[in-house]
């Protein structure tokens, strides 16, 4: 077949299925006030760490709920628990127990995930 | 016959309680840390032991502390244990008259009463030797009893006793405390029948009580009384077994605290047999429960430091009452055996928490180190309350001083928040990292305006330059006249920040400070009582609503007075603070700003 730079797009659906959603009802059943997160990000523009590094606790929100176990594992690292994002969270989200909770999660479904 | 079958439940519960008392103290000297064993070494030869025995008079049978706190519980405990200390002191006394011997059996003094029966001896012949022993020992009794009777109506009344709430207890404390309130009653009422029923032999109290009874129950013979010492030598017996397992575990165990903290052992944030002492040590008086803010204010009474430590004992540690702490350190200040709640609780979350590993790889990219003569560490917290940091620099400028910022603009945490967490290993990660910049610019001195990064910059960091916070540095600057200041008379409240109060012992300097400016009123719960704004970094898992709680009962401390501003020298407490207000909140660092004639203008909002 003739070729005319063209080529068809990889389907980009979202398969829900594959959302590994284990993690993040770990870390609700014990921080339940990750729900009432509306991802304003102003915990990712007063955190210590982002200052040095492209960190950001909206991105760990956003990889918890979908499930990048891998990626999330990496980024949390970097946290240094100084509590500032707490402070600015105009939700109210326990967010340095969240950091805690999710090390926890991580280390328990270690095997599993 | 000096021997009857009744004794050997006594006996078997001393020596099943000998047993394991020694074995449980060798098993803590093995398992200490051998820097903790060297300051043991040679200690019969060290005064420090006479220090300890002082210490162990007052507080172990005295109970000083607990005089101190409210007299009728101070008497409750001092009736039990110094009463009890007295009996078997005298009874071994008045037993080695009868038996002439230096050794006796150790029932022996404990069941006198029922081998010897001294015609001779009148009740209240208290003159002669045997007499007066006699005549004390009732007394004695009668002391201890009436410590009993407290401990009764303290039941239903323990407001009496200055405690609002009191401790639940387990099942083996309450076997234990049923056992414990029997010993007694029943050796009375041993004593006073075979008193009454050989006609003499007892003392002023047990004489009479013993022929009224045997006046007014003809039947009492000495079968009864019999039954009665075998009733007595069970709740001995099984007193003994059950308090290695109960909350009376307390009684040998902080008598070895006491010695120990003497010699220099302390209970620090990692786990060490002396953290185990200082658990059996609790005797779940519950003084922790109404001291605490949580309890008071957000109504959470089940993670107190009592509960907290009972559940580390009975290894059922649960990681949300570990968390559910504002580790504000009031528990500590005033627990009557002195035990190291905080570093207990820090310590519990590091055993826990053994995280992933941390990586701070991306803090190396920093330039070297500028020199300078001071360094102003502003503190993570500092950065959301930029009036203080602001007020830092415009003061250190009027002032002269050749100083570095050195968290100006990228801060690195102190690593306290981290420590509080229980993450002792990745908190000394940011320490090493800190330190480096700090040893690098070459100052003498490092001021601080957190409280919180003071404190662990002080007991961690282990610097060799002056580490201050900036209440001491500015009091220094305005002692050697290099900040001219002028005062404006406003009524301030000053509210003492955990971590600078209670945690460093910082109490005056800040006091001083705001004398100087402006004009403090006296508040209700100061110094080292100060309340926590409810905004510590050590509560991991409380909601929103529950740290609001306790930040409006820690402001009603200061509201009532008629004081114009809320001043206090921890951003954290300021932040916190802030919300709920109506007041204005300000660290002194903004006071002492708006006190420098200079800057009068640009901090208008101060001075007006």
């Amino acid at each position: 077949m003739k070729s005319f730079g063209y080529t068809i797009t990889k389907d980009r659906q979202i398969d829900y299925d594959a959302n590994d959603r284990r993690l993040i009802e770990y870390v609700e059943g014990i921080e339940p006030s990750i729900r009432i997160c509306m991802e304003c990000g102003s915990c990712s523009a007063t955190c210590t760490a982002g200052h040095f590094t492209d960190f950001s606790i909206r991105r760990l929100h956003t990889l918890l709920q979908r499930g990048e176990t891998l990626h999330l594992r990496k980024e949390i690292e970097k946290c240094m628990l100084c509590g500032k994002c707490q402070l600015v969270c105009p939700r109210g989200v326990n967010l340095r127990n969240l950091i805690l909770i999710i090390h926890q999660a991580l280390d328990k479904l270690h095997h599993d995930l | 016959m000096t021997f009857n079958l009744f004794v050997l439940p006594f006996i078997l519960g001393l020596i099943f309680l000998v047993v394991v008392l020694v074995k449980k103290n060798r098993q803590w000297i093995r398992l200490m840390s051998t820097d903790d064993r060297k300051k043991l070494k040679g200690w019969y030869r060290s005064p420090k032991i006479l220090l300890a025995l002082k210490e162990i008079f007052f507080e172990s049978l005295l109970h000083r502390k607990m005089f101190r706190r409210n007299p009728l519980l101070g008497y409750m405990h001092m009736s039990f244990a110094f009463g009890w200390f007295l009996l078997i002191l005298f009874g071994n006394m008045e037993s080695r008259i009868y038996s002439g011997l230096w050794v006796n059996p150790p029932y022996y003094p404990i069941f006198l009463k029922f081998f010897i029966h001294d015609k001779h001896v009148l009740p209240f012949e208290i003159f002669t030797v045997p007499g007066f022993f006699r005549f004390s020992m009732d007394l004695l009794l009668m002391f201890v009893l009436s410590g009993l009777v407290l401990a009764i109506i303290k039941r239903s009344r323990s407001k009496w006793f200055g405690l609002t709430k009191t401790t639940q207890h387990h099942f083996t404390d309450k076997v234990a405390i049923t056992c414990l309130w029997l010993i007694f009653p029943m050796r009375l009422l041993a004593e006073c029948m075979t008193a009454g029923a050989y006609g003499y032999g007892g003392g002023f109290i047990t004489q009479h009580v013993g022929n009224v009874l045997a006046f007014l129950w003809p039947l009492n013979d000495k079968s009864i009384a019999y039954g009665f010492w075998w009733f007595y030598s069970l709740s001995l017996g099984i007193f003994f077994v059950t308090l290695p397992y109960s909350r009376y575990m307390h009684i040998p165990t902080e008598v070895m605290l006491i010695i120990y903290r003497n010699f220099g052992i302390k209970a620090g944030k990692e786990q060490s047999p002396i953290h185990e002492i200082e658990i059996q040590s609790c005797p779940k008086c519950g003084v922790c429960i109404d001291i605490c803010q949580m309890n008071t204010a957000a109504g959470i009474n089940d993670i107190q430091a009592v509960y907290f430590l009972q559940s580390v004992r009975n290894q059922q540690v649960i990681d949300g009452l570990v968390n559910r702490c504002l580790v504000c350190g009031r528990c500590e200040e005033v627990c009557p055996v002195g035990i190291h709640t905080d570093n207990q609780r820090i310590s519990q979350r590091n055993s826990f928490v053994q995280l992933q590993k941390q990586d701070y790889s991306y803090l190396n990219h920093e330039a070297d180190p500028q020199k300078a003569e001071l360094i102003y560490f502003a503190g993570c917290m500092s950065h959301l309350t930029p009036a203080i940091p602001r007020a830092m620099t415009k003061i250190l400028d009027a002032a002269g001083v050749n100083y570095l910022f050195l968290d100006e603009d990228r801060s690195v945490c102190c690593g306290r928040p981290m420590m509080l967490a229980g993450k002792l290993k990745q908190a000394e990660e940011l320490i090493e990292r800190n330190k480096k910049s700090i040893t690098g610019s070459g100052a003498k001195t490092l001021v601080t305006s957190c409280p919180i990064c003071y404190r662990v910059f002080r007991e961690e960091y282990g610097l060799d330059i002056r580490v201050l916070h900036h209440t001491q540095y500015l009091l220094e600057l305005i002692k050697k006249g290099k900040l001219p200041l002028q005062t404006y008379f406003r009524k301030v409240a000053y509210h003492d920040p955990c971590d600078l109060g209670r945690g460093s012992g910082i109490l005056n300097e800040p006091r001083e400070l705001v004398r100087k400016i402006a004009d403090p009123v006296a508040v209700r719960d100061e110094a080292k009582d100060a309340p926590c704004c409810g905004g510590s970094l050590g509560l991991l898992n409380a909601d929103r609503h529950e740290r609001d709680l306790i930040t409006k009962e820690a402001l009603a401390n200061y509201l009532d007075k008629d004081a114009e501003l809320l001043v206090t020298a921890c951003p954290l407490c300021k932040k916190t603070f802030a919300k709920h207000s109506p007041l204005e909140v300000v660290d002194v660092a903004e006071l002492v700003a708006a006190a420098i004639p200079k800057v009068e203008k640009e901090t208008g909002e101060l001075v007006n």
